[in-house]
């Protein structure tokens, strides 16, 4: 086995040597992704000027200069390579016919402009994709934070029937299948010598998650001191933003813009829809009931619409929801242990379009992946794509009165 | 809208707990004091007064129909602002590090900042080592001081009224200090730490508050030598749970007048405070290693002091990942006077169950652990049998939890060029190969003996290849970290 891994790599090194042959063969990075340093290990580490600051108790959570909370990393470049092939690759579903990158598309965001995912199957998955910028950070995955980690949540999509419909068997035999993955796979991992394995698929896709960063905003320039990079105006929307009225920050807490804590606050479904319980599932916890993962809002102006499935079509609306009046859209009769920042702040239609235009700040896509023109499959990238304005809720009727 | 104890602080578990409060007759073990658990306590004999480092450099001043903000704004670490006494309607927000609001007292007239009653919050900041001083704040709808993420800060001879929410709310933030403030008319916490370390809350007047001084999910705090009075509750050590910060442990209340906190309860909807009995002078919920010595706790009427788990508190959410239990309680020598004396019906069932009738001075509920108390034999108390006797009498070995004030950590400029290479350039700039802009190869062929001329270029690029977009402008780095970056792109080898 060993020998033939050692000779798998030398061809390997062979197809890099040539141009020519590029067109064949498929070459994995040597160098990090944008943001990532090479370590003596030969892993990628993050370097961010954030770094260079403190934060209470280690949490990454604060105010403009807090260090980042930790992140996952550690891949080999070939992995994180790798894990991008694998990304855009529709033959991880059981038809060929989707892949990762169908409902987190690089282009909407990492998600789909969608209010809830569609299935491979068509159906309606019921919840939001959510964006994958900075989910290296994230402690809990899905909106419910029913996975602790990025391997145990691709588990989800990759073998839902609804979603890539895929089973473990089929997945492994499609990449055994081909010689291209064999020798990418053995290139990734090496000296492992045996078979491609489910743990290895999970270790490359969240090797190439956990490369996708965005702490490059123009509110970034902000908080690490250069205060001309944002206006007056998005000034004042960070201060409403972080103000004790609107409390946005107290739950979008800097510098990643989430506190990674399950919160009630009682939006509306998109009408017809029966209410989503959230986390109280995962917890078996009925004090969660409606309860969700809080949502980063790093590059939040590109994956509209709106909250766990999709009721808002835009920002003003999302932001106006918490202007309302505290639990003006729970269903009646439905008791709700609402959290204590959902209040009655009082904003003025002012306040709320400065938010709006504070949000804006925070894109950031220069890390930006390549897509890759062809993959290891043969198969065309992406697969199916979402289209961004398909199926956008109309959220124009989102007002209390109407709910309760 | 009666919420009984905390909307149920509450003993609607009363009859079903109830066994467990009956008296244990064992005799009470002693317990030692707990050891002086902050990190980096100053040496003794030699204890912090000061921690907002360094020494300021120049002073400006502000007069009245100017603008504080924009002092601020101009400002370099380092400024002294002092604000003349005189009316000022703004909200200030402060980014940087270094900066002292010093107000300038004149026969007894201070600087007001009157929010009237439509402006959100009178001061924020974010920076480290910021003073704030001899301010008046009034109607604000927010908070009066709100720290996020500051470190090494002072608040200090302030009075506040009626600012909203919060008097003054430092969250985040390490080694602080809270003192000589007159905080009143808060419609939750007139003084809350939250989440965070280090801090010392002394000297300060807090009344017609909901809550006077609440220490939330924070570690190392002393809260001594303040009066407490005319609130809903007086003293507060909680463990919220639902906040990313998960624990509280290591406070000290110590020598503060808790009296008569029968105000009204007027918080939020919601709000946790909102839950707590009005006539509550010091409660105590799942928080850890609390010390309540030397206070003078009187005319409280529900309760002098209140030991809660979350179970027996119903307002709040659920969250596995905090400890909802108060270990290590230990109440030492305090002078308890007429406690207790409207109280609730969950206090009244919680003495029943030890066949006890009277004014209460102490009730606990919920489990615990390893807590203790001295002389019970003075106090009227439920739930408190199966204390230990506490092995110590006083806190006399800890003045406070603060720390030397940090000097700037020093980042050399090669770490510095690299993190910033690394953090941004990246995204452009491979060693060899196309990716958005040309090949750090490339670059270097031009530039190798000329990073300052790199560093100039990229503050402020013109466009050069016809075959690739223009470089936007990285003026935003300081001109060290542009010239650090110039000389780390151009070392690379690979």
């Amino acid at each position: 086995m060993r020998v033939a891994a050692a000779l798998l790599a030398l061809l390997a090194l062979a197809g890099a040597a040539p141009r020519a042959s590029a067109e064949e063969h498929f070459t994995l990075a040597d160098a990090c992704p944008p943001g990532f340093e090479l370590n003596a290990a030969g892993t990628c580490v993050l370097r961010n000027l954030y770094q260079f600051y403190d934060s209470l108790q280690g949490a990454g959570l604060g105010g403009t200069r807090t260090h980042l909370p930790p992140n996952r990393e550690g891949f080999t470049p070939a992995q994180i390579d790798l894990g991008r092939y694998l990304f855009f690759d529709p033959l991880l579903s059981a038809d060929g016919r989707i892949s990762c990158a169908s409902c987190h598309d690089p282009e909407l965001g990492f998600s789909d402009g969608r209010a809830r995912a569609e299935g491979g199957d068509g159906s309606d998955i019921g919840r939001a994709a959510p964006t994958l910028w900075n989910v290296a950070f994230l402690k809990r995955l899905f909106w419910d934070a029913r996975a602790q980690s990025l391997e145990e949540q691709m588990l989800g999509p990759l073998f839902s029937q609804h979603e890539m419909a895929n089973t473990p068997e089929k997945l492994l035999g499609s990449l055994r299948g081909s010689e291209e993955y064999r020798r990418l796979f053995a290139q990734a991992f090496p000296g492992v010598g045996e078979d491609i394995s489910l743990a290895q698929l999970q270790t490359a896709l969240t090797a190439f998650q956990s490369s996708l960063i965005s702490l490059n905003s123009r509110y970034d320039r902000y908080a690490l001191g250069y205060h001309a990079a944002l206006d007056e105006r998005e000034i004042a929307g960070l201060n409403v933003f972080r103000s004790f009225v609107a409390r946005c920050a107290e739950c979008h807490t800097p510098p990643l813009f989430t506190n990674q804590q399950i919160a009630v606050i009682g939006t509306p479904e998109p009408e017809g829809r029966p209410l989503d319980v959230g986390a109280e599932k995962t917890f078996n916890a009925p004090k969660l009931k409606g309860g969700f993962k809080v949502p980063t809002l790093r590059n939040i102006a590109l994956t509209a619409p709106y909250m766990h499935s999709g009721r808002f079509a835009t920002l003003r609306e999302t932001v106006e929801f918490y202007t309302g009046g505290r639990g003006h859209a729970v269903p009646p009769g439905v008791p709700m242990y609402l959290h204590w920042h959902i209040w009655d702040p009082q904003l003025t239609p002012q306040e709320l379009d400065l938010l709006v235009v504070f949000l804006q700040t925070l894109t950031d896509q220069s890390f930006s992946p390549r897509v890759p023109e062809r993959l290891p499959s043969g198969l065309a990238p992406f697969g199916r794509r979402a289209t961004r304005g398909t199926a956008i809720a109309d959220g124009k009727d989102n007002k209390a009165e109407d709910r309760s | 809208m009666n919420k009984g104890i905390l909307a149920g602080i509450v003993l609607a578990a009363a009859g079903f707990a109830a066994g467990r409060f009956l008296p244990v007759q064992a005799p009470p073990a002693v317990l030692p004091a707990p050891p002086v658990t902050a990190v980096a306590a100053p040496a003794a004999g030699a204890p912090v007064r000061s921690v907002a480092g360094p020494a300021p450099q120049r002073e400006v001043t502000v007069e009245e129909g100017g603008s504080i903000q924009a002092a601020v704004t101009a400002a370099q670490p380092g400024t002294v602002i002092r604000i003349k006494p005189g009316r000022y309607h703004e909200s200030v927000y402060i980014d940087k590090d270094d900066i002292r609001l010093i107000g300038v007292i004149e026969a007894g007239k201070r600087p007001v900042l009157d929010g009237e009653g439509n402006l959100n919050d009178a001061i924020l900041y974010s920076g480290n080592n910021v003073v704030i001083e001899n301010l008046e704040l009034r109607a604000y709808k927010g908070n009066g001081i709100m720290g996020q993420a500051g470190n090494n800060f002072e608040i200090r001879n302030n009075v506040v009224v009626g600012t909203g929410v919060y008097g003054i709310f430092p969250q985040l933030g390490q080694n602080g200090i809270v003192e000589h403030n007159v905080v009143s008319g808060i419609a939750d916490a007139a003084i809350y730490v939250g989440m965070s370390d280090n801090i010392h809350v002394a000297h300060n007047e807090v009344f017609d508050s909901v809550a006077g001084i609440e220490i939330e999910n924070s570690r190392h705090a002393i809260v001594e030598n303040n009066y407490v009075h005319d609130n809903a509750g007086g003293l507060l050590a909680f463990i919220t749970p639902g906040l990313p910060i998960k624990t509280t442990y290591d406070v000290v209340f110590r020598h503060n007048f808790v009296l008569h906190n029968n105000h009204v309860n007027f918080g939020a909807p919601g709000s946790t405070v909102a839950g707590i009995p009005s006539g509550t002078g010091i409660l105590v919920m799942a928080a850890d290693d609390v010390i309540i010595e030397g206070n003078v706790i009187a005319d409280n009427k529900t309760i002098g002091v209140l030991i809660v788990d979350h179970a027996h508190a119903s307002n709040i959410t659920a969250d596995p990942e905090s400890d909802p239990n108060s270990d290590r309680v230990a109440i030492l020598d305090n002078t308890m006077l007429h406690n207790g004396y409207d109280t609730i019906t969950d206090v009244k069932a919680l003495m029943l169950a030890e066949l006890k009738q009277g004014e209460a001075d102490i009730v606990r509920a919920g489990p615990s652990t390893g807590s203790c108390i001295r002389n019970r034999e003075r106090y009227v108390t439920a739930g408190v049998g199966d204390f230990a006797e506490c092995g110590f009498a006083d806190t006399y070995d800890r003045v406070n939890y603060l720390l030397p004030p940090v000097p700037p950590r020093v980042i050399e400029s090669a770490e510095r060029g690299k993190v910033a290479y690394l953090g941004i350039c990246s995204g452009c700039h491979v060693y060899s190969g196309r990716l958005i802009g040309p090949p750090v190869q490339v670059i270097q062929a031009l530039y190798m003996d000329n990073p300052q001329a790199l560093a100039d270029y990229i503050a402020k690029p013109v466009k050069k290849r016809p075959d690739y977009p223009e470089m936007p402008p990285q003026d935003y780095l300081d001109p060290q970290t542009r010239l650090a970056v110039a000389q780390y792109m151009l070392s690379l080898s690979k």
